[in-house]
């Protein structure tokens, strides 16, 4: 019977809710009732009901009137009143962390576990696991292993649910159920069947070749839950991911063959598995995407949002596999659910035609003010990928995100709307002006420091070389005057380098700085006076080096050095070349942002990938004294993919030497690799000190061996040289299952591709954010000039991707991008070359049948331009 | 992140809840102790949540970088909450599961008052649903042949009369408590 509450208790209570207005210590003090012989069921279920809605308020129980309550609810179990037994076991389970001495009520629960009601024994299985702990799990673990193997589908699920909790706590215990695991994963519930197969995977997760087993097992015995089906989709496509491997394995037929299941989970998931995968071709992403299709017109929202939300996804990468479907999606643009709406319109943004662009735009901009800041992100960065499709566009796209720029609206979504106007504007100098204008609008009434330094800096960085830069100035001045330090700090950088740049406002500029000098926090004055200092030299090269192109080292190495030059104390000034150089920011990254989630992580300044390697070879004794590492090169593959062993090599450049880091890994698990090495011959007069290496290489755990080379000092410009590699290690066979080792091994070796270096593992690259001051800073002295004819490429973006990739520098000023249609081009190069020498490339390029290249070369060093000329050559 | 493949776990439900039409939590459950660890923290993600779904019956949304799904019923509404790589339609059928178990259990009466009555049988349905993040059990009518919440027909029929007695004299008495 559903039971009404007893007059008493509703008048008691308030109103429509009688739980509202409890008082915790009145429910305690009732609590006593527990104790009455004989007991009343009906009261004091209601009584634990009212403790556990006040633990689910968030209520705070002291521990020891926990405990006592606690205790008290113990003399319940005298009861047989079911829903009363099933009301201890949760008081039990919301207790376990606040009350002491839970365990006292381990007999009781262990009667019930395995007594004759079943109703019983699965709630009091989880109850109990929640409060055991792994010594006490000894004592329970035969009645664990009757349960998991149960014959009722409740036992059996509740105790190997139970068991998967536990894994966390008493993994080696747990481990010992395995076989009984696996009897229940042959049970005809379906439950059964997908936490057995959770359990299964979660305890042998760590042994590659058990789970393939596994999943092979259960594959051809064709399980019945469609939730283990989607677990099983999952692992495949971790194993498939894992081993790298083709598309033809067993492991994707099934996942491609689930596509097929009768159920829409199933289907929905081994869809979104496919589309995930790395590197799928468009073939195979066919069908995936034709199931998602027909999920567009289904009548669940859920189902429409799943499949919209998967196909937004597919149309980042393969927005031509998306097209087909496009009909379906303009279908859903209207639809009532707008996180729907948004995803289809997003989806046609990436897929559609440009004429299709400002029907789209108009239809979410009438309700882009409904939906969640998530969303309005993902409509940013479609517009963001859209620009750069289209960027005639740019005029629409910007007026667009203005008005989203001036809506309520959270930081993300504002961070999203600047980085995309400053990355139009960065693509397209016709926009610069109208970009910078919505930009100093949004400044004046910004919340977020962190955008209004950034803008801050843009405007410095832009503003000066637009046809008007005064008109800036205001509202760089204004920061000033109304914001807090950081921003006011960055106005000041900005202002100075409108005063380098300009002559005619220079004298404005430094009435402005002067005031500034009056400013109330230290770094704004610092700053201030400093760059008033520098403008009063007017001086180029000084503008140049302290004002547009700031440091170029990498701080955690620059914070590393200058510790390590207080701690010993010398005559010699510090030497800033010692520091090791940042790595070029990549600016590549915002095109692949994931579509709808955002990291909740706090971004924090992770060490760059050169730090560590740096750390990681300060660690090897024979590596002393080699003084910063200076460039680490991205791996090169010294063996085909599928070989025995596969070895990758990095190039670690020093001032005066090279580490070869070598990364073997053993593919092969029936053999142990000991004591291996790669043995070196170089062509030139390089000359190999020392091989680390690598004690052990075990099957699938990579291991690194190192070899340490002199470079040869008395010919600076042998910058390039090919070395021949063998690997050489000894073998000891060992049984594939246990990966015990025999005794006796013997030496073998396995012959490497040849490995180059060239000049670009000399070259660091660096970016000039102002390329014309740094060209002017360095001078003309040591200037070399040679014209070359490239016969071989045909286009000027080819030459121009030849030439970077080739002297491994840095293109500035978005040289790189050579605009259409054009027949001549100039490439911009900076970088800084091993020892620490500036060195800076023009290269004008010309189309005619060829293409013919005059390359221009400065330098501090004269060695680094003859250097660089000769490879060119 | 989004881009991984899911990690194979059973752990698919992070979080589940009923509110009244006011935003109030009658019932939540965490299962993630790294999701809103403080109290404060969940019943400000709760309003959030009401806030963004309460006007529009949607069924699923994406919030704060979780994908909730959701339904209301008279004066209450449930939701169902997962990470973003969840599959959605998993996360349907724990809410689906939800709602039918409640809806038999409380013969079909799905509202505040109701639900505030048998409290205890909505805590054991809620826990038979889901364990620690697991879905223990999907099909309602399993559920409630476990929770076994005094659903006898006779007794029901006497509740029927009962209501049908009581009804309006109990109305009356709410009225008289409100003015």
């Amino acid at each position: 019977m559903i039971k009404k509450f007893d007059k008493k208790d509703e008048e008691s209570g308030s109103g429509s809710n009688p739980f509202q207005h409890l008082e915790k210590s009145a429910v305690l003090q009732e609590a006593r009732l527990f104790n009455e012989t004989p007991i009343n069921p009906r009261k004091c279920l209601h009584i634990l009901t009212k403790i556990i809605y006040l633990l689910n308020q968030g209520e705070h129980f002291g521990t020891t009137e926990a405990t006592e309550a606690f205790f008290a609810m113990t003399r319940l179990f005298q009861s047989n009143d079911q829903t009363l037994r099933r009301m201890c076991y949760l008081t039990i389970k919301e207790m376990a962390n606040i009350s002491e001495d839970v365990i006292i009520v381990t007999s009781s629960l262990t009667k019930d576990m395995t007594g004759k009601e079943d109703v019983y024994r699965g709630p009091a299985i989880r109850a109990l696991c929640r409060i055991t702990d792994t010594t006490m799990l000894q004592a329970i673990e035969r009645y664990m292993k009757q349960a998991i193997v149960d014959k009722v589908p409740s036992v059996s699920s509740s105790a190997l649910v139970s068991s998967l909790h536990m894994v966390k706590m008493s993994f080696d215990v747990v481990k010992r159920w395995v076989n009984e695991a696996q009897e229940a994963a042959s049970s005809d519930n379906i439950m059964v069947q997908y936490h057995a197969l959770g359990l299964l995977y979660h305890l042998r997760k760590n042994d590659r070749l058990a789970v393939t087993k596994m999943l092979n097992k259960f594959t051809k015995s064709g399980l019945k839950s469609p939730f283990a089906y989607c677990m099983m989709i999952r692992i495949a496509s971790k194993l498939l991911e894992e081993t790298e491997a083709g598309h033809d394995s067993p492991m994707f037929d099934f996942i491609e063959s689930c596509l097929r299941n009768k159920h829409e989970m199933v289907v929905y998931e081994a869809a979104s598995a496919i589309v995930h995968m790395p590197n799928c071709t468009a073939r195979e992403l066919a069908p995936a995407v034709s199931v998602l299709q027909l999920f567009c017109s289904s009548p669940k929202a859920a189902l429409r949002y799943a499949a919209v939300r998967t196909l937004n996804k597919v149309a980042m990468k393969h927005p031509s596999a998306v097209t087909a479907c496009n009909l379906d999606l303009e279908n859903l643009i209207t639809d009532s659910n707008r996180s729907i709406a948004t995803l289809a319109i997003t989806t046609l943004l990436k897929t559609g035609s440009e004429s299709s662009v400002d029907r789209l735009m108009k239809q979410i901009s009438s309700f882009v003010s409904e939906i969640s800041d998530e969303f309005k992100v993902v409509v940013v960065q479609a517009i963001s990928a859209l620009c750069q499709k289209y960027p005639r566009k740019h005029s629409v796209m910007m007026s667009f995100l203005s008005n989203m720029l001036r809506d309520d609206g959270g930081f993300e979504y504002k961070r999203a709307i600047v980085d995309c106007i400053i990355s139009i504007i960065e693509e397209n100098p016709e926009s610069k002006e109208t970009g910078l204008a919505h930009l100093c609008e949004f400044i004046e009434d910004c919340e977020h420091t962190v955008l209004a330094t950034k803008i801050l800096h843009m405007l410095g960085k832009e503003g000066p070389r637009t046809p008007t830069p005064s008109k800036y100035i205001r509202f760089i001045f204004n920061r000033v005057v109304l914001e807090s330090e950081a921003v006011r700090a960055a106005a000041v950088s900005a202002l100075a380098k409108f005063g380098a740049q300009n002559d005619d406002l220079l004298p404005s500029v430094l009435v402005l700085m002067q005031r500034c000098m009056m400013d109330s926090d230290d770094e704004v004055r610092d700053r201030a006076t400093f760059y008033m200092n520098v403008l009063q030299q007017k001086q180029k090269a000084l503008n140049a080096a302290y004002i547009f192109n700031g440091l170029s080292v990498s701080v955690p190495g620059l914070e590393k050095t200058l510790h390590q030059y207080t701690l010993e104390p010398s005559e010699k000034p510090f030497d800033m070349k010692t520091v090791p150089l940042a790595t070029a920011p990549i600016t590549e990254q915002k095109t692949e942002i994931a579509p709808v989630a955002t990291s909740k992580l706090p971004e924090r300044l992770a060490p760059s990938r050169q730090d560590i390697y740096q750390e990681q070879l300060a660690a090897i004794p024979e590596f002393q004294g080699l003084g910063p590492l200076f460039k680490s090169s991205e791996p090169v593959q010294l063996t085909e993919a599928e070989t025995e062993y596969v070895v990758r090599c990095i190039k670690h450049t020093f001032a005066n030497h090279m580490i070869f880091q070598f990364d073997c890994t053993n593919t092969l698990n029936d053999q142990l690799l000991q004591r291996v090495q790669v043995q070196m011959e170089p062509s030139e007069s390089y000359e190999v000190l020392h091989n680390v290496p690598a004690p052990n290489l075990p099957y699938s755990q990579p291991n690194s061996c190192y070899s340490l080379v002199r470079l040869p000092e008395d010919d600076p410009t042998a910058v390039s040289c090919t070395f021949s590699c063998t690997m050489k290690y000894l073998v000891r066979d060992c049984d594939p299952n246990t990966g015990d080792p025999e005794d006796d091994g013997y030496d073998d070796e396995y012959v490497l591709e040849d490995l180059e270096v060239t000049v670009a593992d000399h070259i660091q690259k660096v970016l000039k954010p102002n390329f014309g001051a740094a060209w002017e800073e360095i001078g003309d002295e040591l200037e070399k000039e040679e014209t070359f004819a490239l016969a071989t490429v045909r286009t000027l973006d080819e030459a121009v991707n030849n030439i970077i990739s080739f002297l491994g520098m840095q293109p500035c000023e978005r040289s790189d991008k050579v605009p259409e249609n054009k027949n001549s081009h100039v490439l911009f190069l900076a970088g800084v070359f091993r020892g620490g020498h500036d060195v800076l490339v023009r290269a004008r390029l010309a189309l005619a049948d060829g293409v013919t290249m005059q390359v221009t070369v400065r330098s501090t060093d004269e060695n680094v331009v003859d250097v660089i000329l000769a490879s060119v050559g | 992140m989004d881009s991984a493949a899911v990690e194979p776990s059973l752990y698919t439900v992070k979080a589940v809840f009923i509110l009244d039409n006011d935003g109030n939590r009658l019932l939540s459950k965490y299962y993630d102790p790294e999701l809103y660890p403080s109290m404060k923290e969940q019943k400000n993600f709760e309003t959030n949540i009401f806030n963004k779904t309460h006007k529009a019956d949607n069924e699923i949304s994406f919030l704060e970088g979780m994908t909730i799904v959701y339904k209301s019923s008279i004066d209450l509404f449930f939701y169902v909450v997962g990470s973003a790589q969840e599959n959605e339609l998993m996360l349907m059928a724990v809410l689906n599961c939800l709602f039918e178990s409640l809806s038999q259990m409380l013969r079909k009466n799905v509202e505040k008052r109701t639900l505030l009555d048998n409290m205890d049988g909505v805590f054991l349905v809620v826990d038979e649903i889901i364990d620690g993040g697991v879905i223990l059990e999907s099909d309602p009518q399993q559920v409630i042949e476990k929770v076994n919440y005094r659903c006898v027909s006779e007794q029901a029929y006497g509740f029927v009369l009962f209501d049908y007695i009581t009804g309006n004299t109990e109305d009356q008495g709410e009225k008289r408590q409100l003015l």
